[in-house]
């Protein structure tokens, strides 16, 4: 009899446990999903009271269907977002903070890369990353070879970048360029090159530090967008958007040197063979005056606030592994994006692999943007290159306009962060009561 | 207990019918519609309260140089593709409606565009204005001796190279159109002008353009709308779909896609959808008006 009662009671126990069903949330890209798909089945596999259901939208979608979801009380227990959605996310209500029981500071401090602290606001972290990103150079060994330069050696400094770039570039009898030597795409990568990277080699700073203010409208920001600028209008190595996209031009074998992200790596792997297949190397930004610096990008994973009791306790779980050391390595290994722990990071084959490798060293010295709207602010850089390239107007001046665009983006976000705050307090405080 | 009358029972008939429909206009288009009004009046990013404040947007909105900038570009396109596309259909469905010859294999070609998918069409086109090496319009001027043409990476050519594939894409449509009209002109006018010694020329302006004036209202219409609506062209052939460079393409349409999708800000978004709506109210009211007007 106690026999059957304890039975009863342990299979009641096990269906209840069973019922902790949670949902995740990415967007849609082939090599993710089916790492996500791997690591849900391992999770499960160690958790089996735990259920996650996996869903993902078009990265158009995407941001759109998270917040009327979560707002709706709907959708998933963890989200992936991009690390400069933040704010937005935070304004809208959609996260609630990491606890300190599962996620302590100190750990995260200590182990993952010092750019994850830009997931803390107020005291508390909201998210973490599996992965990372960060820039580096890409060169073509074959047009090295054909130009005379050593294939193996790829620019070490931003004036030797000049200086193959001139040697690698061809052009046609009219003098149209047929074979750039530095792509020039600032709507892909170049912005965050030229504002993290270039700014601060030339001694400058791109932003204040609480963020709230442009801080590149200096002799270092124009001296840092004159090099920039000088690759399409001086030196005439490149052509704004050659190819369309310099990634393509550079795949094409029709570009010497590109400079992009780590998420790249797969898009040139998937060239195809035979005689004039692609041999290219990639190595760490060029520096200069000494400066080594980086941009870094990365997607994170929160715990939404619609998650709460048994569900919030299972979405910690989930959070965890999906940000182990273990998940990090199949990440890095299935989807070539760098793992975001130093010391997965620091494994020896991965700091010195032939492809991660410089990315993961360019991560020592990475700096991130907190971007108010990327969109738009990358737009002001955009616009700044074609003002000088196709209107002709002086550097000064474009660097100036740019400036001023920039700041208003800042400062009608920073306005509406005040706000949302604001709102949030007054709503807080009556619900104390 | 009256019997219904049979027209009573037609009407409700058609009542019930119509029933169905009308509900999906209600909601699906007359709700919306009126609902970006009120949300034009408020600052909403799509969570949260919607935030009422007044005439805000609209003030913003008209100091802003972007958005003028932007309008006159709306305008720009209408203002190239209406008179551009009309004539070159007009044309090319006069001559086709006189020959017999494979005239079916040749509607088809001019038809075909129409029904591709402006994504696809965008892009090809996009590759086409591409500089050298790869850009097979600057390849063909290069091979005689022509200097290359910047296209898209221009602040001048850029918006007439977006809107070409737009005029090709809506030619099928328009001859389609033209040629019912011309069909439908009865053949005794012909034949009297003929008996009257009427050259070409007079018979063109005498008799058809006169007799098309219902199709002409209507293709001015439909396609001035079309050409203030203009988005997929311009957001798959420019850069990340900016409208650039230096918003030398944006249109109206993309800057409202981009208020309300990149930047979350539906109530700008909505007061951009208003000044649209108004914009295409007035030309339409405007066009029907002057082009209808009785001899």
């Amino acid at each position: 009899m106690r026999g059957l009662v304890c039975a009863i009671f342990c299979l009641m126990m096990t269906t209840a446990a069973n019922a902790v069903e949670i949902e995740y949330w990415q967007y849609s890209y082939k090599t993710r999903i089916d790492a996500m798909e791997k690591l849900i089945e391992a999770f499960e596999a160690e958790n089996p009271d735990i259920t996650v259901t996996h869903n993902n939208f078009p990265y158009a979608q995407y941001r759109t269907k998270v917040a009327a979801a979560v707002a709706a009380g709907e959708g998933p227990d963890v989200v992936q977002l991009y690390y400069g959605w933040l704010h937005d996310y935070l304004a809208a209500g959609i996260l609630q903070p990491l606890s300190q029981e599962s996620f302590p500071h100190s750990e995260i401090e200590q182990e993952f890369f010092p750019m994850v602290g830009s997931m803390k606001s107020g005291g508390d972290y909201y998210a973490l990353p599996t992965a990372v990103r960060s820039l580096a150079l890409f060169w073509n060994k074959k047009i090295f070879r054909e130009a005379g330069l050593d294939p193996e050696v790829p620019p070490k400094t931003l004036d030797e970048l000049v200086e193959f770039a001139k040697k690698l570039t061809q052009r046609d009898p009219a003098g149209n360029i047929t074979q750039a030597g530095l792509t020039m795409g600032p709507i892909n990568q170049d912005h965050n090159w030229w504002r993290e990277v270039l700014v601060r080699q030339f001694g400058g700073v791109p932003y204040n530090a609480d963020n709230s203010k442009v801080m590149y409208d200096d002799e270092a920001g124009r001296a840092a967008f004159q090099y920039y600028a000088d690759f399409a209008t001086r030196h005439k190595t490149s052509v704004v958007d050659f190819m369309d996209k310099g990634e393509i031009a550079f795949k094409a074998g029709r570009a010497a040197m590109h400079i992009d992200g780590s998420f790249v790596l797969s898009f040139l792997k998937r060239t195809r063979g035979g005689r004039n297949r692609l041999e290219w190397g990639v190595a760490e930004l060029p520096e200069h005056n000494g400066i080594k610096s980086n941009f870094s990008s990365y997607w994170v994973n929160g715990i939404t606030s619609k998650a709460s009791g048994e569900k919030k306790l299972a979405a910690e779980k989930f959070l965890k592994f999906i940000t182990s050391p273990r998940a990090m390595q199949y990440w890095l290994d299935q989807v070539g994006e760098l793992p975001a722990r130093k010391a997965v990071a620091y494994r020896d084959d991965n700091r010195n692999h032939p492809e991660f490798g410089a990315f993961i060293r360019g991560l020592d010295y990475a700096h991130t943007t907190l971007f108010y709207s990327e969109s738009a602010q990358r737009k002001t850089v955009v616009d700044m290159l074609d003002r000088i390239v196709l209107n002709g107007m002086s550097v000064d001046e474009s660097l100036a306009i740019a400036a001023q665009e920039d700041q208003n983006i800042i400062d009608a976000a920073l306005i509406e962060i005040r706000e949302a705050a604001a709102a949030k307090e007054s709503t807080g405080v009556s619900s104390d009561e | 207990m009256s019997k219904r009358t049979i027209a009573q029972k037609r009407a409700i008939w058609a009542w019930v019918f119509m029933a169905v429909p009308l509900v999906y206009f209600i909601l699906v288009r007359f709700y919306p519609t009126l609902d970006a009004f009120s949300i034009s009046l408020t600052d909403w990013n799509i969570v949260g309260e919607k935030r009422y404040i007044g005439f805000d947007n609209f003030v913003v909105l008209f100091n802003d140089p972007v958005f003028w900038v932007v309008l006159g570009n709306t305008f720009e396109y209408l203002i190239l593709g209406v008179p551009i596309s009309l004539l070159l259909s007009f044309i090319i469905a006069y001559y086709l409606d006189q020959i017999r010859f494979g005239h079916g294999f040749l509607r088809a070609c001019y038809f075909i565009p129409f029904l591709t998918t402006a994504v696809a069409m965008a892009w090809v086109w996009r590759w086409f204005y591409q500089p050298v090496p790869i850009g097979m319009i600057n390849l063909a001027l290069g091979q005689l001796g022509i200097a290359q043409f910047e296209f898209l990476r221009s602040t001048t050519q850029a918006l007439p190279a977006v809107l070409a594939p737009a005029i090709w894409a809506g030619l099928g449509f328009q001859i389609v159109i033209f040629m019912a009209g011309l069909r439908a002109i009865p053949k005794t006018y012909y034949e009297a002008a003929k008996v009257d010694g009427a050259g070409a020329w007079q018979t063109l302006t005498e008799i058809t353009l006169p007799q098309l004036r219902p199709t002409i209202v209507f293709l001015v219409v439909i396609s001035s709308i079309g050409f203030l609506r203009i988005f997929d062209q311009v957001y798959n052939m420019t850069q990340e779909g900016e409208g650039g460079p230096l918003n030398a393409t944006r249109p109206l349409v993309l800057h409202i896609y981009k208020a309300a999708f990149d930047d979350f800000e539906m109530g700008m978004a909505a007061a951009q959808t208003v000044v649209l709506f108004l914009i295409l109210m007035v030309i339409t009211v405007f066009q029907l008006r002057v082009l209808r007007h009785d001899r």
